[in-house]
């Protein structure tokens, strides 16, 4: 089972998180803006790089999103931080 | 009856305490201490089993988990363990041990006449055999045949094996030499350290080897490993399997004592001291009850005072075979060395230069022939090499190397998280193993030592030029000729290789046969052993019961349903419950047929009064200046244009403008929502809303918070809701339809909502948990004076189908957008962002052959329609046009109702489809989804 850093509450086991999306997707807006291609890459077009990724986590307990960085070919953990902009 | 019992030797045994057991019907006299094998060994038991497939006689082969001929049938009290290996399980008094795969007795088998028929049941067998005719025809046949232990389904284990995580800083996996001096040294730092250990005792090979480590008996070293283990906070588990190694360091094993454990380690450090296991040697027969591990039978000699014949050949080409020798000669064996090696080193034991190339005997070795020559015997011990024990390594992703001076697969520095030492390392030298475990243990490099660079004088395999069969696998019944063939088929990976022989799957996992396997195969087709690669490896190590892994995780509490404040109070009332959307609820009350009483109790609903638990709705708290933008950005339907006072019914939609809840948003306050989700969708939406609260709205302007389970919410609905109200004693504020106000109860305040699921008028009454008993006895005395009663969900149900009210999942599916159900309004209008609204806007989404919401009204009879049934056109060719979601008969409407999602549904009310199930087609004409009060002339009572 992996371990986890959430940056709220620390190293947790993976049966308490849940993946949400990858990392550095910004949404496109306003909708009567955006064609339907670009829409759809938004939507399913992922880079699942093999090796280090970014991508942002759920950690159910605490309900807080956060950023994790980890290799997806090792499963080694390089680090979580908080999603930009929170306040506390 | 070769087996037999020393007088003095055995450490483990207590011969105050004899025990008996029965094996196969016939009585076996052990003592406490035993193990199966060594009680039926002793006892001179020597057919255990019967192969696989060829039901050849099988005797004891080894010590432990790589046991392939000793699976027995283990009943004990009101226990029963198919597929034991006799190794493994200690013996106990008044125990019913069965030999599987043979009957009626593995002496006597009645099958063993398929051994003749070898020559027609090559490798592949079933897959070239049974093509022609349906595998159907066949199957039931096998089936019996195949397989080894079975199940006894009257016997349902205990759910008590209590599930444990920990957390160490060194984990020790093996309690041999290398172990226990990684242990101590590593205890001596100060760290805590688990070491885990398969027998019962500490010391690995040492128990029967003796010696020395570090100038002082093992024993002394292993009383001190665990005192000063304990000391430092550790912890020593014994009759552990360590069975899988997982990621991030965490481990799970399983403690088979009393109380038995299973364990989730998670350790900082991981040393490995798994050990090895002996080889075979092969020449024909070598599957003979009587052939046996060299070092099994030591083992089996000095800890139980169990030995296996009185005149024994052993056949070895290293000296670790020369103990053994010593050891049964001392016992009073007569041995005679089999010495492979061109140069061997005189031992005192009488010894023959050269190889065993055949075994004889009918049900156990009787001779055996040695350079030609057949020299009698009664047990022939087979010292073949070792073959380190590294399935942990390799589920940690660890690598393997070939090592030609060792012959054999050593661990890849660094390619898992965990260091390897001793035997399992490949180090076999007592003092060397003791060294690099010290080393391990306090972290410290070890010292370098030239590694040995000579090959060694002679390595044994399986020889194709030997005449008769040599067995490679016992456990699967896999022979030289077996791999020869599957090489010449093309099967020649190693993975291949596996799944066509079935070489080295079941208990053992090829433990003893997966080397044999791999280097015949290499010498086949001419490839070297690291070109040929190894099979995967994956937990569990050894085979583990279920029952350990999920504990207490099955029936009831495998997932366990969400109770009711009020539960009693129902169940009182005869309430039958089932489990909805994770929430185990009231389905009808009171005994009879369930859809005679739900139909019953809907209609009662539809002329006074019914009331119903509705508790498990979702409630979720949205507050702060920011909370309207939070559900307008997130909900489908806006809410920040609500006033406060006001409910209003709304979506939510998945970013690819699929309905994935619905729901009605109260406005209590300017800055307070209260989000009323499905029963089963809290968390998502709470999630979903979290989502758009942290990455978008901002944290410090609205806060969720999840209050679902802190009220009870009681609905009345009905024509007689007020009245009953009134007798109740409950003063209702003055509300519109889609109002919320508050009221007093009992003191406390008591939210009122005249929200309808019914089309009826309704009152949610909702109170803080604490009050709720009050509340339902309030009433349940009430309700008999309007002639109303408890409804359950079956009547809900029935009440909201005909009103045509859908329910997420069950009359959408993952297609299904907000304006396929007729809420095409915010979608036109809206011109701010919401989540999904892109989505909406897809050709597909504006394609014309969306499949829509609508109802369905039989024209032959009131037989309900089947859920699920396919639309299709009146005439032309069957397509499917769509299919019902939902279907009942309507206590209200006297006729089968029913809702479904139809192609164009919406035009083509007024016309008619055909509705499609199991061969079966009815007529029906399409209608709106709702069918009962359309005009809503009955939602104010």
């Amino acid at each position: 089972m992996q371990h986890f850093p959430c940056p709220f509450c620390g190293l947790r086991n993976e049966t308490e998180f849940h993946f949400a999306v990858e990392a550095g997707h910004s949404r496109p807006e306003p909708a009567e803006r955006v064609s339907d291609a670009e829409w759809a890459a938004y939507l399913y077009a992922n880079k699942s790089p093999k090796g280090e990724s970014r991508e942002v986590w759920l950690h159910l307990s605490c309900g807080e999103y956060f950023i994790l960085s980890r290799d997806t070919v090792t499963r080694a953990v390089l680090g979580s931080v908080t999603l930009p902009g929170v306040t506390r | 009856m070769t087996g037999w019992r020393h007088q003095t030797l055995g450490r483990n045994i207590d011969r105050s305490k004899p025990l008996r057991f029965s094996f196969d019907g016939q009585d076996v006299d052990g003592f406490a201490g035993d193990t199966l094998a060594s009680a039926l060994i002793a006892s001179g038991q020597r057919i255990l089993g019967r192969s696989f497939k060829y039901h050849r006689p099988r005797g004891l082969w080894g010590m432990g988990a790589e046991e392939p001929n000793a699976v027995l049938d283990v009943r004990h009290g009101s226990e029963h363990w198919p597929n034991t290996r006799a190794t493994l399980a200690r013996a106990q008094d008044g125990m019913t041990v069965t030999s599987v795969n043979a009957w009626p007795t593995a002496r006597g088998d009645m099958f063993r006449l398929m051994d003749l028929a070898h020559r027609f049941l090559p490798a592949g067998f079933y897959y070239k055999t049974f093509m022609a005719l349906p595998w159907r025809f066949y199957e039931p046949m096998i089936r019996r045949m195949a397989g080894l232990g079975r199940v006894d389904p009257s016997c349902a284990p205990r759910a008590d094996v209590a599930q444990v995580s920990a957390e160490c800083d060194v984990l020790v996996i093996g309690a041999g030499p290398a172990g226990i001096a990684a242990a101590k040294a590593a205890a001596e730092t100060g760290k805590r350290v688990w070491l885990v250990e398969e027998s019962s005792q500490l010391g690995g090979t040492l128990r029967w080897r003796g010696g020395e480590i570090g100038g002082t008996p093992w024993q002394e070293f292993a009383a001190a490993t665990r005192e000063i283990v304990l000391a430092a906070g550790g912890r020593i588990l014994t009759e552990t399997t360590l069975w899988g190694a997982f990621d991030h360091g965490s481990f799970a094993a399983w403690e088979r004592g009393v109380p038995e454990r299973h364990w989730r380690i998670r350790s900082t450090r991981t040393i490995l001291a798994s050990g090895g296991i002996e080889r075979p040697v092969w020449f024909a027969n070598n599957d003979l009850p009587g052939v046996m591990s060299a070092e099994a039978a030591f083992h089996h000699l000095i800890l139980y005072g169990a030995a296996p014949g009185r005149r024994v050949l052993l056949a070895m080409a290293s000296d670790r075979g020369v103990p053994v020798a010593r050891a049964l000669t001392d016992a009073g064996v007569e041995v005679t060395l089999v010495d492979a090696r061109k140069t061997p080193v005189d031992c005192g034991v009488p010894r023959v230069t050269g190889r065993i190339e055949a075994a004889h005997g009918r049900r156990g070795v009787d001779s055996a022939t040695v350079n030609g020559k057949r020299i009698a015997c009664d047990t022939i011990l087979c010292a073949g090499g070792t073959t380190p024990t590294l399935h942990i390594w390799c589920q940690a992703g660890g690598k393997l190397d070939w090592d030609a001076s060792r012959d054999m697969l050593v661990p890849r520095p660094g390619t898992a998280p965990m260091t390897v030492v001793g035997a399992a390392a490949g180090v076999l030298d007592l003092e060397t193993a003791v060294e690099d475990g010290w080393a391990a243990g306090s972290e410290i490099e070890a010292t370098n030592r030239p590694a040995p660079k000579s090959p060694p004088d002679h390595v044994f395999r399986p020889d194709p030029s030997l005449p008769g069969r040599q067995w490679i696998d016992l456990q699967n019944d896999v022979t030289l000729k077996d791999v020869t063939l599957a090489a010449r088929e093309g099967f020649s990976s190693v993975e291949h290789l596996k799944r066509y022989t079935t070489l080295g799957m079941a208990t053992d996992q090829g433990r003893t046969s997966n080397f044999a396997g791999l280097t015949a195969m290499a010498a086949v087709t001419d490839r070297t052993i690291p070109a040929t690669g190894t099979t995967t490896y994956r937990p569990p190590f050894q085979p583990v019961p279920l029952r350990a892994i999920a504990g207490p995780a099955r029936g009831a509490l495998y997932h366990a349903p969400k109770r009711l404040t009020l539960e009693d109070m129902h169940r009182a009332a005869g309430a039958r419950f089932r489990e909805y959307g994770g929430w185990l609820r009231p389905a009808t009350y009171g005994a009879g047929d369930e859809t005679t009483v739900a139909r019953i109790e809907a209609q009662t609903a539809r002329q006074s009064v019914g009331v119903f638990d509705a508790s498990p709705l979702g409630k979720l708290d949205v507050i702060g200046p920011g909370a309207a933008d939070l559900l307008d950005f997130t909900g489908y339907v806006r809410m920040s244009t609500l006033k406060p006072g006001r409910a209003r019914y709304g979506f939510m939609l998945s970013e690819t403008g699929i309905v994935y809840d619905d729901g009605v948003v109260l406005r209590l306050a300017e800055d307070h929502f209260l989000v009323s989700t499905s029963s089963s969708h809290v968390e998502g939406v709470r999630y979903r809303l979290e989502d758009a609260r942290q990455d978008r709205i901002g944290r410090g302007r609205v806060f969720i918070h999840d209050i679902t389970q802190g009220f009870t919410t009681l609905t009345v609905t009905g024509p007689k809701a007020r009245e009953m109200c009134r007798k109740a004693g409950i003063e209702l504020p003055d509300l519109p339809h889609m109002g919320v106000g508050q009221t007093s109860f009992e003191g406390s305040p008591m939210r009122v909502a005249r929200i309808s699921f019914t089309g009826d008028l309704s009152y949610e009454l909702s109170v803080p948990a604490n009050l709720a008993h009050a509340l339902h006895d309030r009433l349940d005395t009430a309700l008999p004076e309007v002639g109303g009663c408890w409804i359950g969900l079956e009547a809900v149900l029935i009440l909201r189908a005909e009103k045509g009210f859908i329910l997420i999942g069950k009359d959408t599916d993952g297609a299904t957008m907000p304006h396929d159900l007729g809420w095409g309004g915010p979608r036109t209008r809206r011109e701010d962002e919401y989540i999904g609204k892109r989505s909406l806007f897809t050709p597909e989404a504006q394609g014309d052959k969306r499949r829509q919401l609508v109802g369905l009204r039989v024209r032959d009879g009131d037989a309900v329609i089947a859920t699920g049934s396919h639309l299709i056109e009146d005439q032309g060719a069957r397509r499917s046009l769509g299919f019902v979601t939902s279907s009942c008969f309507s206590p209200t409407l006297k006729r089968p109702i029913a809702l479904a999602l139809l192609e164009n549904g919406r035009d083509r009310i007024g016309g008619s489809v055909q509705v499609f199930n199991d061969g079966e087609v009815r007529s029906a004409e399409v209608t709106m989804a709702c069918a009962f009060d359309p005009k809503g002339e009955y939602l104010d009572g």
